[in-house]
Formats: C-alpha cells, sequence, structure tokens
C-alpha cells in the first residue's frame, strides 16, 4: 500500500524534500548491513510505499505541493531533479502568487474554499495512481497561514473525500521564542481544528530538534536545512519498512493503519511524540558502536523522564510499582516527573534485533490501566540498518510528551486572546471570537484529559 | 509572485523615490547576472519592448528589453519631476506615469488634499487603475511623502484614501518623512497633524522617518570612513548612504545620502518577497505580525550595519554587534530610543549570510534588556533572505511596534497647539473649498486620542504580571 504525502506551507515543503532525500539515499546510499535479498525487499517494499516509477526515469515520489506563493516550491522541485536519484512529479504542485500572510484565517476561510476543487483534484489523480492506498500523510507547520490554515482546511476536505483513508498530520511546533508573532494564535487553531479530522497528529518541535543539532550532531552553525534533516531522519527511521509482526515474512504494507491502530485506542488522545537514538554526527558514526540492550534502557528512560535526546535524561525518574502515577503536568512542585503512557510503539533497525529485550517498556506501571501492557505496546523491528546507522531505534508515544508544550501554547494564546491583540486581522477573513473560545475549549479539554493519565 | 507600486508625492517624495529605482536597478543588476526578467525583477519593474511605442504590451519572460518602473509620480510643481526625466534615469519612467501641475501647494495640506486632490482624483484614479492593470497580482502600494509640506502631506494622504476607496483589497504602506523641531516651514505642524489623521486612519502600516536622524547617520557614517583603521577599507558600495554603483551614474545631491538611508530601507522592507529564503516573510506578514490594533501601525525602523570593511571575514562577534547595533538609540530612522520603551511587536528581516543559530543566539540574548507588553512576551517575528543587499555579506532589518513614537507625537501636537492657541495662518487653509476649523479638531482629537492609546500600553508597563485565568473544563 502506498502512502500519498501532501505538502503544505514553506515548512511542509521544505521538510517533505527532505523526507524523500533521506528516504532516497537510504536505499540507494547504504546497503543496510543485511543480506542482499533482505536489502532489495526493503527497497521494493519502501519503493512502493512513497514513489511510483516510470520508464526509464527516477522515481517519482508520491507527493503533492501545496503553496501559496511560488518561491518554495520552485526550489523544492528543482533541488529534487537535481538529485538525479528521486524527482517530484512536475504537475503535482498548486501554487498561487500571493501567501498567506501569517494568518489563519486567510489559509483555511478564503484560500482553502477557493482553491478547494484544484487542490483536491490534484490529491486525487496522486491517490488513484495508487494500486491501493495506505492513506494520507500531511506535513504542515502551525505557526504560519498556509500550512496551518490552509492545512487544517485540507485535512478537513481530505476526511471529507476519504473518509475510510488514514490521516496522519505531522505537524511542527514552532520556536517557543517566535518566528512568527500570532503563532500562539494559529497553532491553536490548527490543532483544534485537526483533532477532528485526523486520525493522529505526530508532532516535532522546532526547540528540541534545534538542540539535537547543536548538542549531538555538534552543528555550529545550525540553519532550517539542518533541523529539516534531522526531522527527516527521525521520520525516515518509523516509516521506512519494517516486520510488524514476530516473525513475519513481509514486510508489512500498511503503516499508517498499524501505526493508528496500536497508539490511538481511543478518539481523544491522537496527540503523538517521537524519539530517535542515537543520533550523532555523520563522521563519529565510524567510532561508535552500539548494543540494543544500551539503546533500549536509554529509550524507556526518555520515556519515562519525558527527555528530548540521549544527554541529561533524568534518571531519578522512576515509575511506582504501586498506587496511581505521579500526578504530573499542572504540578509544578513536584520535580520528578513522570511521564504516564496510553500506548507505546518502539521500532529497531539493525541486526540482531531478535535479541533485544523490550520488556522493560511493557510494565504495567508505564501505562495508565485501559489497556493490556500486551496491547499497549508494540514493536516493529528489521534487520536491515536505516541510513548509515548500524543499529537505530526509535520511539513513537502516545503519552503525556506534549502535554506541557500544548499546555504552554494554549496559556499564551489565551493571554493575547484576553487583551483582543491582533483579534481585527482574524476577524478579516470571517474567523470571529466565539471561534477562537471554540478552540480554546476543544484544547482544555485535550489538555485535561492528558492531564488526569 | 506579487507586485508592488510606488507613488511618491511631492518634493521629498520624489526625491527618495528616484534614490529608490537607482538603488533597486542596482541591487537586481547584483543579483541578476544573466539578464533575464524574473519574478524577482516583475515585483518592482516592467519589462517593455520600447520600439512599439509607449503602449507596447509587457513581455513577461525572456531577456530584458527595457525596464519600467511600476511608479506614479505626482508632484504640483514641475521641477523636481523634470529633474528626473531629464537625469539618468528618464528611461525608466513612463511618460504617461506622471501627473504635474505649475504652482505647487505653497506649504498648504488644504491646498494639496482639497483643492488638487478634487482638481485631479479622476487623472489620479485612471492612472493607477492602468498601473494596476499592468500587475499580474498586486499586493500593496507604496507610499512616499513628508508631512510638513503641501503636496506630499495634503495631496499624497489624498491619494492614501483614494487607494483605499479604489483597491481595498492591496495593501497601503506609507513611508512618512516627519518634520524636526527647527524646520524652516512655519505651517508644519499643521500639514503633518491634518496627515497623520489620514494616516490613522487608511493606511495598513506607516513607517515614520525623521531628517534629524537621517543626517545624524549620515554624520556618523563620515566620521566612521575617515576614521577607519589602516589596513582596512570600507567597501564603497556597502554604504548605506552612498550612489557608488549604482546603474546610472549619477552626481551626488545634497539630501541624496539621506535619502539613499530611506530607500535602503524599502529595499530592505520588500527583499524577502522578492528573493529566496529559508524563512520567508512577506509584506502581508509584516502587516499581520506588527500591528495588534488598527491604529497602532507605526513601526519604527533600524539598518545595520551602515558599511562594511572590506576584510571578508565576519567573525561572529561583529555579528552580534549588528544585532545590538540595531536597537541602539542612533541606529534608529526616527528620534527614539526603542530600548526603553514599550515593544508591542517586533520583527527582525535578516539577509545574506546569517543562520538560523546566529538569529536565534542573539533574540536570547538581547531578550532580557527589552520590555515586551504582557500580552506579547515573546513577540518576535523574524525572516531569513538568502540574498544579501550590495556590498554586504549580511544585513538587517529591525522594525518595531514601539510605545518610543509617542515622544515624537506629543511634540507634534505642541507645536501643533502653539500655533493653534493663536489661530496663526488658519486663514490660509480656512479659504480653501471644502476646509472648516472641524477639519482641525478633528485632526488634533485623533492624534490626541492615538497618544492616549500609547499612554495606556506603557502605564502596564513594569507592573505586576497577573495572567488572565484559564478556562475551566468540567472533568
Amino acid at each position: 500500500m502506498s502512502v500519498v504525502t501532501v505538502q503544505l506551507g514553506q515548512c511542509g515543503n521544505q521538510i517533505g524534500q527532505e523526507v524523500f532525500n533521506a528516504i532516497c539515499s537510504d536505499i540507494h546510499g547504504t546497503h543496510g548491513l543485511c543480506s542482499k535479498k533482505e536489502n532489495e525487499s526493503y527497497g521494493d517494499a519502501c519503493k512502493e510505499r512513497f514513489f511510483r516509477e516510470e520508464e526509464s526515469e527516477v522515481p517519482i515520489a508520491r507527493a503533492v505541493l501545496v503553496d501559496m506563493e511560488p518561491k518554495v516550491i520552485s526550489q523544492m522541485l528543482s533541488v529534487a531533479a537535481k538529485s538525479g536519484c528521486w524527482k517530484y512529479d512536475d504537475q503535482s504542485h498548486f501554487c498561487q502568487k500571493q501567501g498567506s500572510g501569517n494568518n489563519w484565517a486567510n489559509g483555511y476561510s478564503v484560500h482553502g474554499p477557493r482553491h478547494k476543487e484544484a487542490i483536491m483534484n490534484l490529491i486525487q489523480k496522486e491517490a488513484e495512481k495508487c494500486d491501493r492506498l495506505g492513506g494520507f500523510f500531511t506535513i504542515m507547520s502551525m505557526a504560519g497561514g498556509t500550512g496551518s490554515g490552509l492545512g487544517a482546511f485540507v485535512s478537513q476536505c481530505l476526511r471529507d473525500a476519504f473518509p475510510s483513508s488514514f490521516i496522519l498530520n505531522h505537524v511542527i511546533w514552532p520556536y517557543g521564542t517566535g518566528e512568527v508573532i500570532v503563532q500562539n494564535y494559529n497553532s491553536v487553531l490548527t490543532l483544534s481544528h485537526l483533532y477532528q479530522s485526523s486520525d493522529a497528529l505526530l508532532v516535532h518541535e522546532n526547540d528540541v530538534i534545534h538542540k539535537i543539532c547543536a548538542q549531538r550532531m555538534n552543528i555550529k552553525q545550525i540553519s532550517f536545512r539542518d533541523v529539516n534533516q534531522v526531522i527527516a531522519h527521525q521520520l525516515g527511521s518509523v516509516f521506512q519498512p519494517t516486520y510488524t509482526t514476530e516473525g513475519g515474512l513481509h514486510y508489512s504494507r500498511n503503516p499508517l493503519g498499524d501505526l493508528m491502530d496500536t497508539l490511538v485506542p481511543h478518539p481523544e488522545f491522537k496527540m503523538l511524540g517521537l524519539r530517535n537514538i542515537p543520533q550523532m554526527p555523520e563522521n563519529s558514526l565510524a567510532y561508535s558502536t552500539f548494543s540494543w540492550p544500551g539503546l533500549i534502557k536509554h529509550l524507556r528512560q526518555m520515556l519515562i523522564a519525558n527527555a528530548k535526546m540521549e544527554e541529561g535524561i533524568q534518571q531519578q525518574v522512576q515509575p511506582l510499582s504501586l498506587g496511581p502515577s505521579i500526578p504530573s503536568g499542572r504540578s509544578r512542585n513536584k520535580p520528578l516527573h513522570f511521564n504516564t503512557s496510553i500506548a507505546n510503539l518502539v521500532v529497531l533497525r539493525g541486526k540482531d534485533m531478535h535479541s533485544a529485550d523490550l520488556g522493560g517498556f511493557q510494565d504495567p506501571s508505564l501505562y495508565t490501566s485501559w489497556l493490556n501492557p500486551q496491547d499497549a505496546f508494540n514493536a516493529w523491528k528489521t534487520p536491515r540498518a536505516f541510513n548509515k546507522y548500524e543499529k537505530s531505534a526509535s520511539l513513537v508515544s502516545n503519552s503525556q510528551f506534549l502535554l506541557k508544550p500544548l499546555d504552554s501554547v494554549v496559556g499564551k494564546a489565551w493571554n493575547m486572546f484576553a487583551s483582543k491583540a491582533y483579534i481585527h486581522q482574524y476577524t478579516k477573513f470571517g474567523i470571529e471570537e466565539e471561534d477562537f473560545l471554540d478552540s480554546f475549549t476543544a484544547l482544555e479539554q485535550v489538555i485535561s484529559s492528558y492531564t488526569i493519565l | 509572485m506579487t507586485q508592488s507600486v510606488v507613488v511618491q508625492v511631492g518634493q521629498c517624495g520624489n526625491q527618495v523615490g528616484c534614490r529608490f529605482w537607482d538603488l533597486a536597478l542596482r541591487e537586481h543588476a547584483a543579483v541578476n547576472k544573466k539578464g533575464i526578467y524574473d519574478e524577482a525583477l516583475s515585483s518592482f519593474f516592467r519589462n517593455v519592448d520600447t520600439r512599439g511605442g509607449d503602449d507596447s504590451p509587457d513581455i513577461y519572460k525572456g531577456k530584458i528589453r527595457s525596464l519600467k518602473a511600476r511608479a506614479l509620480l505626482i508632484d504640483m510643481e514641475e521641477g523636481v519631476v523634470n529633474e528626473i526625466l531629464q537625469g539618468p534615469l528618464r528611461d525608466v519612467f513612463d511618460s504617461k506615469q506622471l501627473i504635474t501641475d505649475v504652482s505647487g501647494s505653497g506649504n498648504n495640506w488644504a491646498v494639496g488634499h482639497k483643492l488638487y486632490g478634487y482638481q485631479y482624483r479622476e487623472n489620479i484614479v485612471e492612472k493607477l487603475r492602468k498601473t494596476a492593470e499592468h500587475c499580474d497580482c498586486l499586493q500593496c502600494f507604496f507610499i512616499i511623502h513628508s508631512m510638513g509640506g503641501g503636496t506630499g502631506s495634503g495631496l499624497g494622504t489624498f491619494v492614501l484614501n483614494l487607494l483605499e476607496d479604489e483597491f481595498p483589497e492591496v495593501y497601503r504602506f506609507v513611508t512618512s518623512v516627519f518634520p524636526s523641531g527647527e524646520d524652516d516651514v512655519i505651517t508644519s505642524p499643521y500639514n503633518s497633524v491634518l496627515a497623520m489623521k489620514e494616516l490613522n486612519e487608511h493606511a495598513d502600516c506607516v513607517l515614520p522617518i525623521e531628517n534629524e536622524s537621517l543626517f545624524d547617520i549620515v554624520n556618523k557614517i563620515h566620521q566612521m570612513i575617515n576614521s577607519v583603521k589602516l589596513g582596512s577599507t570600507v567597501k564603497h558600495t556597502s554604504v548605506l548612504t552612498s550612489n557608488t554603483g549604482s546603474a546610472k551614474p549619477v552626481q551626488e545631491k545634497p539630501f541624496d545620502a539621506m535619502n539613499n538611508i530611506v530607500a535602503n530601507l524599502l529595499l530592505n522592507l520588500t527583499s524577502s518577497a522578492r528573493f529566496e529564503g529559508s524563512l520567508n516573510m512577506d509584506l502581508n506578514e509584516i502587516s499581520m505580525n506588527l500591528v495588534p490594533f488598527p491604529r497602532l501601525h507605526y513601526l519604527v525602523s533600524s539598518l545595520t550595519p551602515l558599511y562594511t570593511l572590506a576584510d571578508v571575514n565576519v567573525p561572529s562577534r561583529r555579528l552580534d554587534q549588528m544585532f545590538s547595533d540595531a536597537f541602539s538609540r542612533d541606529h534608529q530612522l526616527i528620534q527614539a530610543d526603542p530600548k526603553h520603551s514599550l515593544y508591542l511587536a517586533c520583527a527582525l528581516l535578516v539577509r545574506g549570510n546569517v543562520q538560523l543559530s546566529d538569529l536565534r543566539r542573539n533574540i536570547e540574548r538581547l531578550k532580557p534588556s527589552l520590555h515586551f507588553v504582557s500580552w506579547n512576551q515573546e513577540g518576535w517575528k523574524t525572516g531569513l533572505c538568502s540574498v544579501p543587499p550590495v556590498g554586504h555579506s549580511h544585513s538587517l532589518l529591525a522594525l518595531a511596534n514601539n510605545t518610543c513614537v509617542k515622544p515624537t507625537f506629543i511634540e507634534l501636537k505642541d507645536r501643533f497647539l502653539k500655533l493653534y492657541k493663536k489661530k496663526a495662518h488658519i486663514h490660509h487653509y480656512l479659504h480653501i473649498d471644502g476646509m472648516e476649523q472641524s477639519c482641525f479638531s478633528e485632526a488634533i482629537s485623533s492624534l490626541s486620542d492615538l497618544i492616549e492609546e500609547y499612554n495606556e500600553l506603557d502605564a502596564t508597563k513594569g507592573g505586576p504580571r497577573t495572567d488572565p485565568s484559564r478556562l475551566k473544563i468540567a472533568v
């Protein structure tokens, strides 16, 4: 089954291009440290999932590029074509001349309806070119106007047009200290709307990735390209082919469906966080060795202590074996924050992954009591190494990972809303104060639900 | 890609405008090596084959034939515009893009606004429509004028009104040169306050400029250039005030240095809309992020660096200095000190070889020393454009919506009241058709209200921060 990627706005398009780059360089640039047969199997599964082949051409990404101004898309098209390894379909993009001006209302209420038909036509065409459609993967930022506003509108349209398909929204959380002044308004509006139409929201926070670039990758002058490449690597580590069942003979064909099955048992809980280790500068890879027990132990502790990367993980945070878990989120006095999970998914790539002991992730004290720990935890594996990392482990978690950032964004937006600042910019395009209130209410509900886990 | 149209009104407006077009050509020539008419050029220029005469159709692709500025030149006396048309830039302007008269406005806002406005309305509308028709997607009108005289101030604000009526969807960015205290035009306070009312009500964004600040910057540059250490030389094309390297060699005129600063301001403001970058900042984003309430749309601007040394290596300490300078009092284009007043919002547009991490590091570094309003503590809008200005490897434009504009407005109000109390010179205004005493009282009232809005915000500065309580959800 194939996944159709919809890249929305500047951020969505820039990241999307890096994702396809990462996937391509994984299957062409490395041989995965496994058998030839395994490698070929992997490559075929990957190609079916993300690309289509046309005679005598490089593989074409199954993607639709959408932006309200032309500069970024034309750049992405040309950079991809130059790679010689893959390209975008020249027809599969939609552009206008004037951007959304960082205005969610402009993206959602003006550009959305105006261009709905053209955009949905492109997506429909791309979907029809899949033998079997495995769902949609949309990439967008929350801070701006197009990715956020138009993105929310397009997600809704996708839900209406493809009621039984899986929709995974990849959402970029902006830096806490501004990229856009109205980013908190745009974020609140985006999240509340996506929650209604999406199956799950997979979040990457710019602040977190920036730290990874600085501290793990040792990059001195960090650019958006560096940030986007780390994000692309992390996404690739989850969505490249894996065996989802123990002893499975074929690479699984339904990544989005499997993801939803394992991680989203309840529609109130859709926020997914992603962690991937190890992360290090490429030239250090040759000198490093990893062990599964080491990686798994780190990953588990990162989950429990809500650490964003491999350094500074608080080792003291431990689950209690009896009684309710320590309340988190609002309790600012408690230094030991224990992260309760609803469900977790670990992806292991590299040889001997059969020997990896994941029992620690099945500890009932990590989870809420609704599901059996066996159901709350799943693992996907492949012996084929990913992208030059001899072993890598990723965690996709439906837990309280995103509670604090969510609470913070809602708090700041509410603070601004109380003074009515910038509201006239939104009402100009048809988003009224009541719409804001509805969004705030919806998100306070989500915050409350995650808090009392 | 969108287009913008520049409307230059009055002597000051046209002189500044002239510098703008010259430097714009210089900038595009530096970037566009192949002479192909591209989207970046199309934002300010049309491409025409003049052999077909004045009405030849625009050429949208291919080689550059003849570039025509998307501009409208308006002046009620002929001297300045004629000089432009006889000068090296004559080919850049279409003979049909001009509106001139002979006698001028006599430094009288009423003459400019009511008399000439009424007289030339249809002509202006027709010419604006023509320029708009040549645009695929018109995004913004830039008005350049001064506040203290008669034409720029009166007719300029009349055009502003007109633009709102005829092109309500297009943004209106106004660059207004405010008179200084020692202005030799006695009635400049009247003209400025009458014009301010129009700016309050009809502009999307106003970039106020004060001659004193431009003058100080020019002097500062002269001093620095003369005292530069042995072994390093200043790159002349980089100097913010210079004409060097411009497309057509021009003889430097007295106000050129100061006007070049304003021209560079407009180029930097539009750079991210014209050129690519990793985080684009379009004009509609500037308006969206920097205007929290409709009337508070006055943006204090600063440009750094003022010049570059020819030594190529820029250690990051010097880069950080660029950011610090942008917030210093002597780099602002009006007499104001944003650091000691209250920020409502701030935008940083970086051009050239500056990375995201440099930008973020400097924001973190400078944030603690700046005061932001309580509901916008992290109110930063950032943009990264890959193409630097001519002669620089990087540059920074800072736009601040800050209560430091208040003193400028208060002074203006005081000067106005000094004259108005005695009703000095009022008769020159009142005998113009359509002009009444109420125009004056409404104008000063509008200014007072604006000052009051800034006062209310200032009152919140430094006070205790009580965040409003959040919505409670029944569990």
